[in-house]
């Protein structure tokens, strides 16, 4: 087991930039998960750290050591791809046993190596079988078997789940989870799913456009986000971001005069984006203790959840999400409670949070 | 409501069945002939049934190639100078073309590219348009009139080397990758991993350049002079005169059955993996 640490990456593809200086620690036996849209360059932070790229500028270290030019194989990884990368002619015990073989790991040592891992994965009645005879599911347990047995000081997990259904997905987050939470080997996860990133992480870093938008615990990039980007990225249903000038110790969007965050000393004039979470927003008992009026363009009754679509008095749109129990229709005008605790507030130049 | 399913399962059948005698005819007729004496073809009077020599023709032909009126080398050597020279081009084609297609695919050097053209280029040359140059390259390497002479200019193949990229490029990137990581070096992935995946490839290529091999004509004729190195399809054609003697027909037709028997026993013994190369990917 070992930390991780990433100084000053920079990665350009010919003249395309693709990374621009992503710094980041990764502490013993953490799961970090890398998050962002597709393009963000989170996968090639990934393969950097594999040794599979070059970065242009830039430190990675594992252990403590610079491992800048060392090759994968002696970096002591492990890693999992999204198509699983199995060797297809081989059974599931070679393929598990083929890292270990190459490197030379006594037989009986491969062995028992092996089948402990079969043991955690479950994949002990499956081991004379070929990758084709499996399902996807078994392929990916197949593919963190070949990365167990390894014993290496970090995984890498390459979008493993992306390939599965939505059902197998859940089920594989649990139990990767669980493996981290038994054997505790530092991780480095690259996904774009924001549940998986939300339940795997212990800390994760949001990505775009090649640089580092956030890195911190879930809940605290979810309660604190530091930018517009990041706001909008975590949370289903996006948080309500509208455009706002700051006057009379309100946020004037357009007509709506909504209330501000209660910790942002912001001056008079200042042009900000302001954001609530639609999970946030309470039904006011009566008009009188309404901070703002909306009326009711669209209802998503979840069952658990009532999402309804509303328009502000001048149009802006704003999501709701209201517990399953409340009657809502078309058309209707509901009073709203903005709690200014839940409030957010971000400069509207550059996006990041004030 | 039999009989229409019945008519048009007749008319594919009558018409492969017109297709396969089309196509047996002349072995038969050449099976006949090996069992008669020269005379009865020479008179024009060919049988359509077996005559009573087939064991003394054939035995003649592959021990002495002694007949009435020609002498040729016994088929014995005949065949066995084919097939030195069929699996050595055979073999030697795919470990050339697996390796040069694994360079092509996997390395980036310098005039990647470059090479893979020039590769590509050679296939708009056939052996008979570069014989002359090859022929004195050969001779000037003194491989004139010998096993190496026969085989080694047939051996680079472009259409092997493509073959093989075009299915190495079917070879995810994870799987390189996984690999690399895993420890495996270049000699290793190809040695563990790129190998097991192309032997079906490679046994539908062997088929195809068994036969190649087997059936040159032009150069070993121009490239062999003593008859202990003829080659079958060569010796075949010396045993047909030029017109001022009769031919020792029967020889000549149990000859072109021995030269028949391997390319045959090749594709019936390795059918399946012939046709799993051609139309299974083991991904």
């Amino acid at each position: 087991m070992a930390e991780v640490k990433i100084a000053g990456i920079r990665k350009s593809f010919g003249d395309v930039a693709v990374l621009h200086g992503i710094d980041a620690a990764i502490a013993d036996g953490e799961f970090m998960v890398l998050l962002g849209p597709s393009g963000c360059g989170k996968s090639t932070l990934l393969r950097i750290v594999a040794g599979l790229e070059t970065q242009s500028a830039g430190d990675v270290s594992i252990g403590g050591r610079v491992v800048n030019d060392v090759e994968p194989k002696d970096r002591n990884i492990a890693m999992v791809f999204q198509n699983y990368a199995l060797y297809p002619h081989l059974s599931v015990y070679d393929n598990m046993a083929y890292g270990l073989r190459v490197r030379g790991t006594p037989k009986p040592e491969i062995e028992r190596r092996v089948q402990e891992a079969a043991r955690i994965l479950e994949l002990a009645p499956l081991l004379a079988r070929k990758p084709r005879q499996l399902s996807g599911g078994q392929r990916q347990r197949v593919a963190m078997g070949r990365a167990i047995v390894r014993d290496p000081q970090v995984f890498l997990f390459d979008e493993p789940l992306s390939n599965l259904d939505a059902k197998l997905r859940v089920q594989m987050r649990i139990e990767i989870r669980r493996l981290h939470q038994s054997i505790r080997t530092t991780s480095i996860y690259v996904t774009h799913d924001q549940v998986e990133a939300m339940t795997l992480a212990d800390r994760l870093i949001v990505m775009n456009a090649g640089h580092a938008e956030q890195v911190g615990a879930p809940l605290e990039v979810y309660e604190r986000p530091a930018s517009v980007f990041v706001a909008g990225f975590i949370g289903a249903p996006a948080m309500n971001l509208l455009r706002a000038r700051v006057a009379g110790g309100r946020a004037m969007a357009g007509a709506a005069a909504l209330p501000l965050p209660l910790a942002a000393g912001l001056d008079e004039g200042r042009e900000v984006t302001w954001g609530v979470r639609p999970e946030h927003v309470e039904l006011a008992p009566g008009a009188a203790e309404a901070d703002v009026e909306v009326v009711v363009d669209l209802v998503e009754a979840l069952g658990a959840d009532t999402l309804v679509h509303a328009r502000l008095a001048d149009g802006g749109a704003l999501t709701l999400r209201l517990p399953g129990t409340t009657r809502v229709r078309e058309g209707d005008r509901l009073p709203l409670r903005l709690p200014p605790a839940a409030l957010h507030a971000f400069d509207a130049a550059s996006g990041r949070r004030i | 409501m039999a009989s229409p399913r019945r008519s048009t399962d007749l008319l594919p059948h009558l018409v492969l069945v017109l297709g396969v005698a089309i196509f047996a005819f002349p072995i038969y007729f050449a099976v006949i002939g090996s069992t008669w004496d020269a005379s009865t073809i020479g008179r024009g009077q060919m049988p359509l049934f077996p005559g009573p020599l087939a064991a003394e023709n054939y035995w003649t032909v592959w021990s002495s190639g002694e007949g009435t009126r020609i002498r040729s080398t016994p088929v014995a050597t005949l065949m066995f100078n084919s097939l030195v020279m069929a699996l050595v081009i055979c073999f030697g084609k795919i470990t050339i073309s697996l390796l040069s297609a694994y360079a092509v695919v996997f390395f980036s050097f310098p005039l990647r590219m470059v090479f893979f053209w020039m590769i590509f280029v050679t296939l708009m040359l056939p052996v008979e348009v570069r014989i002359i140059p090859t022929y004195e390259v050969i001779v000037n390497l003194g491989m004139f009139d010998s096993f190496a002479g026969l085989t080694v200019p047939l051996i680079a193949s472009a259409t092997a080397t493509l073959l093989f990229r075009q299915f190495f490029l079917t070879i995810p990137d994870e799987l390189v990758e996984a690999s690399k990581i895993d420890g495996a070096g270049p000699l290793r992935f190809f040695w563990d991993t790129v190998l097991p995946l192309s032997r079906t490839n490679i046994a539908a290529l062997a088929v195809i350049l068994f036969i190649y091999g087997w059936n040159q004509y032009l150069w070993p004729l121009l490239i062999t002079k003593s008859r202990s190195m003829e080659t079958i399809v060569i010796g075949i054609t010396k045993m047909i005169g030029t017109g001022e003697v009769q031919n020792d027909w029967n020889l000549i037709m149990a000859t072109t059955i021995f030269a028949m028997l391997p390319p045959v026993l090749v594709v019936v013994f390795m059918q399946r993996w012939f046709v799993k190369g051609l139309v299974d990917t083991e991904k």
